[in-house]
C-alpha cells in the first residue's frame, strides 16, 4: 500500500478515536454496474462518499483482434475492426484501410473517398449523440436519452441505407467503397451507386439533428443541478492530458486543439470548412459541450460534401486476391472517441503479419487513476462517463 | 338506515376494522394509479407511448400484472442478511405510510381520526419511513445498500427540519395543529393558505420530494452511481412494499401539503353542505396536482450529490424557513 498525503491525513483523523475505528472499504464497480459502459471494473477504496485509490481492472472484453488479424485475409479484417468502437464502427475501417492502400500504392477514387467522409462524419454524430444520450442518465435525468437517441435513428437509418448495416457497415473494400446490394432505386441496382434520394435526405436529416442538437442543449445545459454536477469536476490539465496520451473530445475540452482532420489527409477534410471545438477548463462540463458542439462541425462537413461531391468511380482497380507488399506503415484518424490507429506490418502475403491497434479509449481511460483520486463517489460516475469510452474499444 | 346497521357501524371493533380495510385498500389503489400515472406521462414527455397491451387498451392493466409478476417471484434473501432487520425494513416502510393516511381530512367529519396534534404525528410518522430505509440499506450486506441507507439517513437528518419548519406557518396561521382544524380555519378565512405561505409551500414540497428520495433527491437510490441503492437486494414482493409506499407516499404526502397551502378539501365557490360529497374529489384532484409535478421533476432533473443536497437544506431552506416563521408570527401579532 502506497502511503501518500491523503492517506496520512486519513489516518491521523481516525486516530482521533481508536475505539471507533474507521477502516476503509473497497467498493467494486462493476464488471457489472449500470454505469460502466460494459465490463470496465473500478476497484475503489472508499472512506464514506469519499474514493481513495482507484484501479481499473480491463480485459474483460479482449477478444484477440490483434492476433485474430493474422490469420485473417485483409477484405476479412475489415469485419473485424469495426467491431472495435462499435458506436462508430464506420469510423475504424478508415484508418486501416488507409494503411493498407499506402503499403499497396492504390489511390482512393475522389467519390469513394467522400463517401467515406460522409459517413464517417455520420458516425461521429451517431457516436456524440450515444453520449448526449448517456451522460446526463448518469447524472440522473432520464429524458435527454430519449431525444438523442431519436436523432441517432434519423442517422443510422441513413448510414443503413448506404451500407446495409447500423453498426457494422463492412462497407468499404480495399481501394474505395462498395454500396449495399440492392440499396438505391430498382433501375440503378446494377452500377450500385448510393441510393436514391441519399443527399436530400440527409441535408434534412441534419437540418433535423442541428434542431435536437439546439433542444438537447436547451435541456441540458440550462439546468442549474447538471451545471453544478458537471463544472469544475474531474479537471483535466491540458499537460497531464497530453502525458497520458488522452486524445480526441477529451484533449480539445483541456483547451489543445488538435484534431487530425485538420492536419492529416487520411480523407479530403481539408477542403471543408469547419473548427476545431476546444474547451477552456477540461471539466466534466467542457467535455460535454465540445462533443455537443462537435456534432454541428460535422453536420456542417456532411452539407459541404454533399454539395460538392464528385463523380466518378467508387472502386480503385485491385487485384482480385490482395496482397500487400512487404513493409510496414502507421495510419490513425480521428474517431469519435479519440486517435485510433493501426501499425501494419506486412510480409507480402494476403493477411498482415501483425497488426498494432491504437484505440482511443484505452489511452483515455489509463488516465481514471489519477483524475478519480480523491473525488466522491457521484463524481466517479460523472467523470467516468464524461470521459466517453467504449469497452469494446478499450479491451479490443 | 336499520337500526341493526347504525348499531354495528358504532360498534367500536367493527368501525376500526372497516377503517383498517378502507386504509389498507387505499394503498394498493393509490399506489397503482400514481404508478400508471407515472409510466404514462414519463413515456409522454419522452416521445414513447408507455404501456400499450396489457388490459387491451392503453395498458390499463399493467400496474396489475406487475403486482402479479411481483408476488410470483422468488424472494431471495442474501446468505449474510441480517434475515429478522431484512425482513423487517419494507414491513416498516410501509407501515409508515398507512399510518400517515390515517389522518388526512377528505372532508367535514371524514378522515379516519382527526388528532389533536395532526400534523406533528405526520411530520413523526413520515420519519419512520427513512428509518425503515437506513435498516434495509444496513441488514442487505452489500455495500451499494449500504451507501443507499446511509445516504438515506443523513438526508432525513438535512430535510426533517425544513419539513418541520415549514409547516409551522400555517400551523401559527391556524393556531391548531389538527388536520381538521387547519382546514376549518382555512375555510373560516375564505382563503387558502399559500396566498401567504407560498414560501412554506414551496419548502414543504422540496423536502416532501427529498423526504420520498425522488429525482432530483433520489440519492439512496441513484440507479447509475449505486444500482438501486437500498433496495437493491429486495425482490418479489418485499421490494413491491418499497415501491407501493414510494407511490402511495407521494400521495399522502402531496395531500398533506394540499390541507396545509391549498385548502384541502375545500375549494372557494362551492357550498358547505356539498362538502361532504365533492370534498374527498377536491382534496384528491389537488393532491394528483401535486404528484403530477413530482412525476415532472422526476423526469426533468438530474440528480443533485450529496454535498449539494446537504447545502440546499442547511444554506437555504432553513434560513428561509426561520425566516417564513418570523414573518409569519409578527404578522399575525400585528394584523
Amino acid at each position: 500500500m502506497t502511503i501518500d498525503a491523503d492517506t496520512v491525513r486519513h489516518m491521523s483523523e481516525a486516530l482521533v478515536s481508536v475505539e471507533l475505528e474507521t477502516p476503509d472499504m473497497t467498493l467494486n464497480i462493476g464488471p457489472q454496474h449500470p454505469s460502466t459502459h460494459g465490463v470496465l471494473r473500478l476497484v475503489v477504496r472508499v472512506d464514506g462518499e469519499r474514493a481513495y485509490d482507484v484501479q481499473p481492472v480491463i480485459g474483460y472484453m479482449h477478444r484477440g483482434y490483434e492476433k485474430l488479424s493474422e490469420v485473417r485475409s485483409y477484405p476479412q479484417i475489415i469485419t473485424i475492426v469495426n467491431r472495435i468502437d462499435w458506436v462508430a464502427g464506420y469510423a475504424n475501417e478508415i484508418p486501416f484501410l488507409v494503411a493498407a492502400e499506402k503499403l499497396m500504392g492504390v489511390e482512393v477514387p475522389e467519390r469513394a473517398q467522400y463517401i467515406r467522409l460522409i459517413l464517417t462524419e455520420m458516425a461521429r454524430i451517431a457516436s456524440h449523440l450515444v453520449f448526449n444520450a448517456s451522460y446526463p442518465l448518469e447524472l440522473g435525468a432520464a429524458t435527454p436519452l430519449f431525444f438523442a437517441l431519436r436523432e441517432r435513428e434519423r442517422v443510422l437509418d441513413l448510414l443503413e441505407s448506404v451500407t446495409g448495416g447500423r453498426f457494422h457497415p463492412n462497407f468499404n473494400r480495399i481501394g474505395g467503397v462498395r454500396p449495399a446490394y440492392g440499396s438505391g432505386s430498382s433501375t440503378r441496382k446494377i452500377s450500385q451507386d448510393l441510393p436514391a434520394g441519399f443527399y436530400a435526405e440527409t441535408l434534412v436529416a441534419m437540418d433535423k439533428v442541428r434542431y435536437a442538437v439546439d433542444q438537447l442543449e436547451d435541456l441540458v445545459a440550462d439546468n442549474e443541478i447538471i451545471v453544478a454536477r458537471t463544472k469544475g469536476v474531474g479537471v483535466l490539465p491540458p499537460e497531464v492530458a497530453v502525458a497520458y496520451g488522452v486524445s480526441g473530445p477529451n484533449l480539445r475540452a483541456s483547451g489543445v486543439p488538435f484534431d487530425l482532420r485538420k492536419v492529416s489527409d487520411y480523407l479530403p477534410y481539408s477542403r471543408f470548412d469547419f473548427d476545431v471545438v476546444t474547451g477552456q477548463n477540461g471539466d466534466c462540463w467542457d467535455r460535454w459541450a465540445v462533443r455537443l458542439q462537435e456534432i454541428r462541425e460535422s453536420t456542417k462537413i456532411i452539407q459541404q460534401a454533399i454539395e460538392s461531391i464528385p463523380s466518378g468511380d467508387l472502386q480503385a482497380k485491385v487485384p482480385k486476391v490482395i496482397k500487400v507488399p512487404k513493409g510496414e506503415t502507421y495510419a490513425r484518424s480521428e474517431n469519435p472517441k479519440g486517435e485510433m490507429g493501426y501499425y501494419l506490418v506486412s510480409d507480402g502475403n494476403t493477411g498482415p503479419y501483425r497488426l498494432k491497434i491504437r484505440s482511443a479509449s484505452f489511452s483515455n481511460i489509463s488516465i481514471l487513476p489519477w483524475i478519480l483520486e480523491g473525488v466522491l463517489i457521484p463524481d466517479i460516475i460523472a467523470i467516468m462517463g464524461s470521459l466517453d469510452f467504449v469497452l469494446g474499444d478499450v479491451d479490443r | 338506515m336499520p337500526g341493526w346497521v347504525t348499531d354495528l357501524l358504532s360498534n367500536f371493533w367493527v368501525s376500526l376494522g372497516g377503517k383498517l380495510l378502507l386504509v389498507a385498500l387505499m394503498i394498493p389503489l393509490v399506489g397503482m394509479v400514481i404508478g400508471f400515472a407515472e409510466m404514462k406521462l414519463s413515456a409522454k414527455m419522452q416521445n414513447r407511448v408507455g404501456p400499450y397491451f396489457a388490459g387491451g387498451r392503453w395498458g390499463w392493466a399493467q400496474l396489475i400484472a406487475d403486482g402479479i409478476k411481483f408476488f410470483q417471484k422468488e424472494d431471495i434473501i442474501p446468505a449474510d442478511a441480517d434475515r429478522p432487520v431484512f425482513k423487517l425494513a419494507p414491513v416498516l416502510v410501509l407501515v409508515s405510510t398507512v399510518a400517515l393516511l390515517v389522518i388526512i381530512p377528505f372532508g367535514p367529519d371524514l378522515s379516519f381520526r382527526d388528532l389533536d396534534i395532526g400534523i406533528f404525528y405526520a411530520l413523526a410518522i413520515s420519519s419512520l419511513s427513512t428509518i425503515g430505509i437506513l435498516v434495509a440499506g444496513w441488514s442487505s450486506a452489500n455495500k451499494y445498500s449500504l451507501i443507499g441507507g446511509l445516504r438515506a439517513a443523513g438526508q432525513l437528518i438535512a430535510y426533517e427540519l425544513p419539513l418541520v419548519l415549514a409547516v409551522v406557518g400555517s400551523v401559527v396561521m391556524a393556531g391548531t395543529m389538527s388536520m381538521q382544524g387547519i382546514v376549518e380555519a382555512q375555510i373560516e378565512a375564505g382563503y387558502p393558505y399559500i396566498l401567504f405561505q407560498f414560501l412554506g409551500f414551496g419548502i414543504f414540497m422540496i423536502a416532501a420530494l427529498a423526504e420520498l428520495s425522488r429525482i432530483p433527491f433520489d440519492l439512496p437510490i441513484a440507479e447509475s452511481e449505486l444500482v438501486m441503492g437500498y433496495v437493491t437486494e429486495y425482490s418479489g414482493f418485499r421490494f413491491l412494499f418499497f415501491f407501493l409506499a414510494e407511490f402511495a407516499n407521494m400521495f399522502t404526502l402531496s395531500a398533506i401539503a394540499a390541507t396545509l397551502f391549498l385548502g384541502g378539501y375545500w375549494l372557494p365557490g362551492v357550498p358547505d353542505d356539498m362538502l361532504p360529497l365533492a370534498g374527498p374529489v377536491i382534496l384528491v384532484a389537488k393532491a394528483f396536482l401535486l404528484v403530477f409535478a413530482m412525476i415532472w421533476f422526476r423526469w426533468t432533473f438530474p440528480r443533485f450529490r450529496q454535498d449539494q443536497l446537504q447545502r440546499l437544506a442547511w444554506v437555504w431552506l432553513v434560513p428561509l424557513a426561520l425566516l417564513n416563521i418570523i414573518v409569519t408570527a409578527v404578522l399575525k401579532v400585528v394584523l
